[in-house]
């Protein structure tokens, strides 16, 4: 009862918005794995630039490739990049941030600075710089926006982490006897989880971005593998005969994002009953 | 002696420097003893429980000796102390709205400590928990002990801190301010519990209060202090019945009395604590003293004895009037 009162009068329609549009992408990802229309890497050059019709629904592009399988497919990519670049954040910046956190004077300095180091790069500068020493390809976009999401994940949670160690039950934990890494896991952690939940959605939102950003440039996605970066980088080619085929990649991309950050602003209104008590 | 400090110093990182906001701090508490700390804000009694515990802010330079049960706790390593903790010296906080985990049930909360130091199994844990809030006269303890800290009163919670704090059965228990935030009624009920507790199990409480009421209710001794030093110590009867220290009858005279005529306007302390009292340099107290000399502006005031225990920090110590 409880939860159904907490959920839906704030953020309601945000978070459910933002819910669909992101169940709908890894709905698209989850088919595509079984099932395309098309492979999506098959080349079919007599049906080339074919409008839309029953057969293709969004039409062929200009190599006759089926594109509404080559958006299905591309959805893979776009999830696979943003679930581990985000997991590497929240892994090391989860860390690399309650150590600052805990351990404060020159670590935390040290920490905070090489953070802020890396942050003042670009998210694709970063990218292209890595991606240009270890070569191009997925794994290599992978680390690289993963490698940006890690300061950004440690300044939250250092920042998040202080507040709940300046509460009094942070310290009567310590005054009951409990050690550092104990109080991290069972009262830092938990009360900042929200905010990090809400942070990694957004940055969810960031790598579908730059992978995009980084296949386009030709430093992600490598054929025959289809990404909807390289789409766009295809269909630029064409853009005056068929403009359509950069509208479907953008299309998805923008609504991949904005899912993404409507359900960040649902969550953290759903989630911090602080912020909904001022509303 | 369950508890013996002497010469206890707390310096405080500030811009440009330290500050001392404890200095020059000696006392002692017996098994089964009750000790009132009173003060005004920043007089340096919460610093002082802080130290005790080894709990002071990071960068605190802590410095003089604190013996408990015959160990010396300055200088000891954080490992040790934290074995102390909670265990053998116990807290209770002056927020019970704050100084529970608002995610954790407040039976989980209340286990902890026995998990930790007695090395109970989580089930043993919890009815035990359950057991510790009944002992602390919360109403239907098992449903306490399922709730999160928002279900329950300001006073249930304080109950629920005094339960976890209490689990094993710590000789000495630091009180800071534990009924400030309850109303007057709560306040009351909780320290009849805390010393109903003490008179069960022989612990040693170190109640620290800005409310000289409380103190005078419910403590053996007690230790008046001001910008960091104890002006004025004794058993409670003599120390507030019969002051000998012009700060201490200031704050007595402070207090609103019943029987006062009406629209008459409670009396007060003129001025302001020093900000970063010198030590060093005379009385801290001088600037708002009535009694004040020349030498209270240059030379530390000296401990006067009073019969055994009873000890004021002042000049004219003997030359200050009984209470009104």
């Amino acid at each position: 009862m409880s939860h159904a009162l907490r959920f839906r009068p704030r953020g309601g329609a945000s978070l459910w918005l933002g819910a669909a549009l992101v169940g709908a992408l890894i709905a698209a990802a989850a088919v595509s794995l079984v099932w395309t229309p098309y492979p999506p890497a098959a080349i079919d050059v007599p049906h080339r630039l074919a409008p839309p019709s029953a057969a293709h629904w969004f039409g062929t592009d200009n190599l006759g490739r089926d594109v509404a399988s080559e958006i299905l497919a591309g959805s893979r990519i776009s999830i696979l990049v943003g679930v581990v670049a985000v997991s590497i954040g929240l892994a090391f910046g989860v860390a690399l941030g309650l150590l600052a956190a805990f351990a404060k004077g020159l670590t935390e300095d040290g920490i905070m600075k090489l953070s802020d180091f890396v942050f003042a790069f670009p998210a694709l500068l970063t990218a292209i710089m890595l991606t240009s020493t270890l070569g191009p390809g997925v794994v290599n976009a992978i680390i690289a926006i993963g490698v940006y999401n890690v300061p950004v994940i440690a300044k939250l949670t250092r920042a998040t982490a202080n507040g709940v160690l300046s509460r009094e039950y942070a310290l009567a934990a310590r005054a009951a006897g409990r050690g550092p890494v104990a109080i991290a896991f069972d009262h830092v952690l938990p009360n900042i989880a929200p905010a990090l939940i809400v942070q990694a959605t957004i940055q969810f939102a960031i790598a579908i971005l730059a992978e995009a950003a980084l296949s386009y440039l030709g430093l992600g996605a490598q054929p025959p593998q289809t990404s909807w970066g390289k789409m766009l980088a295809d269909a630029q080619n064409v853009l005056y005969n068929a403009p359509r085929l950069a509208l479907y990649p953008g299309v998805a991309i923008a609504l991949s994002v904005l899912g993404l950050n409507l359900l960040g602003d649902g969550l953290r209104d759903a989630l911090d009953p602080k912020l909904k008590a001022r509303t | 002696m369950l508890l013996e400090v002497a010469e206890l110093a707390v310096d405080l990182p500030a811009p440009g420097g330290s500050q001392r906001v404890v200095d020059r701090t000696s006392f002692s508490l017996a098994e089964g003893e009750s000790l009132g700390v009173v003060g005004e804000s920043g007089s340096g009694k919460t610093m002082t429980a802080l130290a005790l515990m080894a709990l002071t802010p990071d960068g605190a330079r802590v410095s003089g000796s604190i013996r408990f049960e015959e160990r010396e706790l300055v200088g000891l390593g954080e490992e040790a102390m934290r074995q102390l903790r909670g265990d053998r010296i116990a807290m209770i906080f002056q927020e019970p709205m704050t100084a529970l985990n608002p995610l954790h049930s407040v039976g989980a909360q209340v286990a902890e400590p026995l998990m930790l130091h007695r090395g109970l199994a989580k089930g043993d844990a919890r009815r035990r928990a359950i057991e510790l809030l009944e002992r602390v006269r919360l109403a239907e303890p098992e449903r306490a002990a399922r709730s999160y800290p928002f279900a329950l009163s300001g006073g249930e919670r304080q109950r629920a801190m005094i339960a976890m704090a209490i689990g094993c059965s710590p000789r000495l228990v630091i009180a800071d301010e534990p009924t400030t935030a309850l109303d007057v009624t709560v306040q009351a009920r909780i320290l009849a519990l805390i010393d109903g507790l003490r008179a069960e199990s022989g612990m040693a409480i170190l109640l620290v209060s800005h409310d000289l009421a409380v103190i005078a209710g419910h403590c053996d001794r007690v230790m008046v202090m001001y910008a960091g030093v104890i002006m004025e110590s004794g058993p409670v009867d003599a120390v507030l019945r019969r002051p000998r220290n012009p700060y201490t009858l200031a704050l007595l005279e402070a207090r609103p009395r019943p029987g006062a005529p009406r629209g008459a306007r409670l009396a007060t302390i003129p001025g302001a604590p020093p900000a970063a009292p010198d030590h060093r340099a005379g009385c801290p107290f001088a600037g708002r003293c009535a009694l004040t000399l020349d030498q209270c502006w240059t030379t530390p005031p000296p401990q006067v004895a009073f019969g055994a225990n009873h000890m004021s920090r002042c000049h004219r110590a003997g030359d200050v009037g009984f209470v009104r």
